[in-house]
């Protein structure tokens, strides 16, 4: 518990004495724990960052991206990088916590289970969105492409948010087996098609400039993704932490 | 140990009877399809298999809820089964899917809505039982495998309406749907009556199946009990 900050043992003891008022205060508690640990250590988010701008390198190998062809592929090749990525940070955010017993020590302290799962979640949603903002710019210098389109980032923004969610919860079940890490990928990637399928469609819809009516259905189906794991994520996290 | 219980027997006979019927009205009481001729004939069971996988898939789903709420092994048991059975009928229906789409579509597989929400499923599947295999604690796996199914059991459907909606919006897709319309084709009464016969015929080999898997899993809990008071 030697990383655990000040701040979570002072919000944890007054969540004690006003539980209601304590639930946003303890997430805040536990995403601000993640990101201080980050920010001393520099681990993960150098890595997740490397990682993407080799994946980004590799892809410009691996299929010939023509300037004709850039606004179609861009949103698959983005949405790829984003997404290995994002595994590479779900696990070591899940795996520190589990490796020095940091999350008995969160289990113990006295704030609702679901608390826990936001607060992990918004760090996990912290690192990735930190990639992404790195990541999109520097995408455009290499291919010469315009990705200054807030459409996109919105895109971003809820596709991050559905996939953080699962991820979250999954790589919370994933670190308790005996593969670990390994299974992560195995379990996440099915499950969120869904999100995949929408943010590429839609990203490729604002890039290419199409009308907002081949947009919506997506933006919808985001959405709708979102809140219904959000929920499930919410009511079961209980279930995957319980010892 | 409980021997088996007389219905069980009766209903293994039945299953066996009813699939023999079935294969027999198939080949030798359903009219040939004008168009597609032979082809047509793998149909009644590639209904009958999606079906089957269908029933599991909603049975695992049922199951985890069941578990999480009443923390009782015995659904957990059953979702168990009922996966493992899904995973195999639904494998059986999409070999015999690409069976019956090469001649009629010209290609093995497209990424038809159906198509690929059932290999996605099939992906779910394995990571599931890779899960369940990854975890020692008996009452951990049971959980973790319960919160998966219900999570595999709400995003399937979702990947279902994204890929129908990817299909209905991109025009370039549309060659997957006019092939789709290029197998169907009008039943006669007679084929109609098959299908219905084959589709009650696998349902009760699917209760036959699933009531085999769930003694199987009781036996192993069983064993696993045993193993543990020798060993203390």
């Amino acid at each position: 518990m030697d990383n655990r900050s000040p701040a979570v043992e002072q919000k944890a003891s007054s969540t004690v004495h006003r539980p209601s008022s304590g639930f946003a205060q303890a997430v805040f508690a536990i995403t601000w724990k993640d990101l201080t640990a980050e920010l001393r250590s520099r681990e993960l988010l150098s890595a997740m960052l490397v990682f993407a701008l080799l994946v980004i390198i590799i892809f410009n190998f691996a299929i010939e991206l023509e300037p004709k062809l850039r606004p179609v592929i861009t949103p698959g090749v983005l949405w790829v990088t984003f997404v290995f990525a994002g595994t590479l940070g779900l696990n070591r955010s899940m795996a520190i916590e589990k490796d020095r017993g940091c999350l008995d020590g969160l289990l113990l302290a006295p704030v609702d289970r679901s608390a826990i799962f936001f607060g992990k979640m918004l760090g996990n949603l912290v690192f990735m969105f930190s990639v992404e903002i790195i990541v999109l710019p520097i995408y455009s210098v290499l291919y010469n492409i315009n990705l200054f389109n807030p459409g996109l980032w919105m895109v971003i923004l809820l596709g991050s948010i559905g996939y953080a969610a699962v991820g979250t919860l999954l790589s919370s079940m994933a670190v308790q087996t005996r593969t670990r890490d390994m299974l992560l990928p195995i379990l996440l990637f099915p499950v969120i098609v869904p999100v995949l399928l929408a943010a590429v469609k839609a990203s490729s819809g604002y890039l290419q400039g199409l009308e907002m009516t081949e947009i919506t259905p997506w933006l919808n189906l985001l959405v709708a993704y979102d809140i219904i794991f959000l929920a499930v994520a919410y009511m079961v996290f209980e279930y995957v932490v319980e010892e | 140990m409980k021997p088996q219980p007389k219905l069980l027997t009766a209903l293994s006979i039945l299953s066996v009877l009813l699939f023999l019927a079935a294969l027999a009205m198939v080949f030798l009481y359903a009219p040939l399809e004008a168009v597609m001729n032979y082809v047509q004939k793998i149909f009644y069971f590639h209904i009958a298999n999606a079906w089957i996988g269908m029933l599991g898939f909603i049975a695992a789903a049922i199951a985890g809820i069941a578990y999480l709420v009443k923390k009782d092994m015995k659904w957990d048991i059953v979702e168990v089964a009922a996966v493992e059975i899904s995973l195999v009928f639904f494998f059986i229906t999409i070999v015999t899917g690409s069976i019956w789409a090469k001649p009629s579509w010209g290609t093995w597989w497209t990424w038809d809505a159906r198509l690929t929400t059932a290999a996605i499923l099939e992906m779910i599947y394995i990571a599931y039982l890779m899960l369940r295999q990854g975890i020692e604690d008996p009452e951990r796996r049971a959980r973790f495998g319960a919160v998966y199914t219900l999570i595999g059991g709400l995003s399937v459907p979702v990947t279902f309406l994204s890929i129908r909606l990817w299909q209905t919006i991109h025009p370039a897709i549309i060659g997957a749907q006019s092939a789709e319309a290029q197998g169907s084709f009008g039943m006669t009464p007679a084929m109609l009556f098959t299908m219905f016969f084959s589709l009650i015929s696998f349902s009760i080999i699917f209760v036959t199946l699933l009531w085999h898997r769930i003694r199987i899993g009781q036996l192993t809990n069983q064993v696993e009990e045993l193993k543990h008071k020798i060993s203390e």
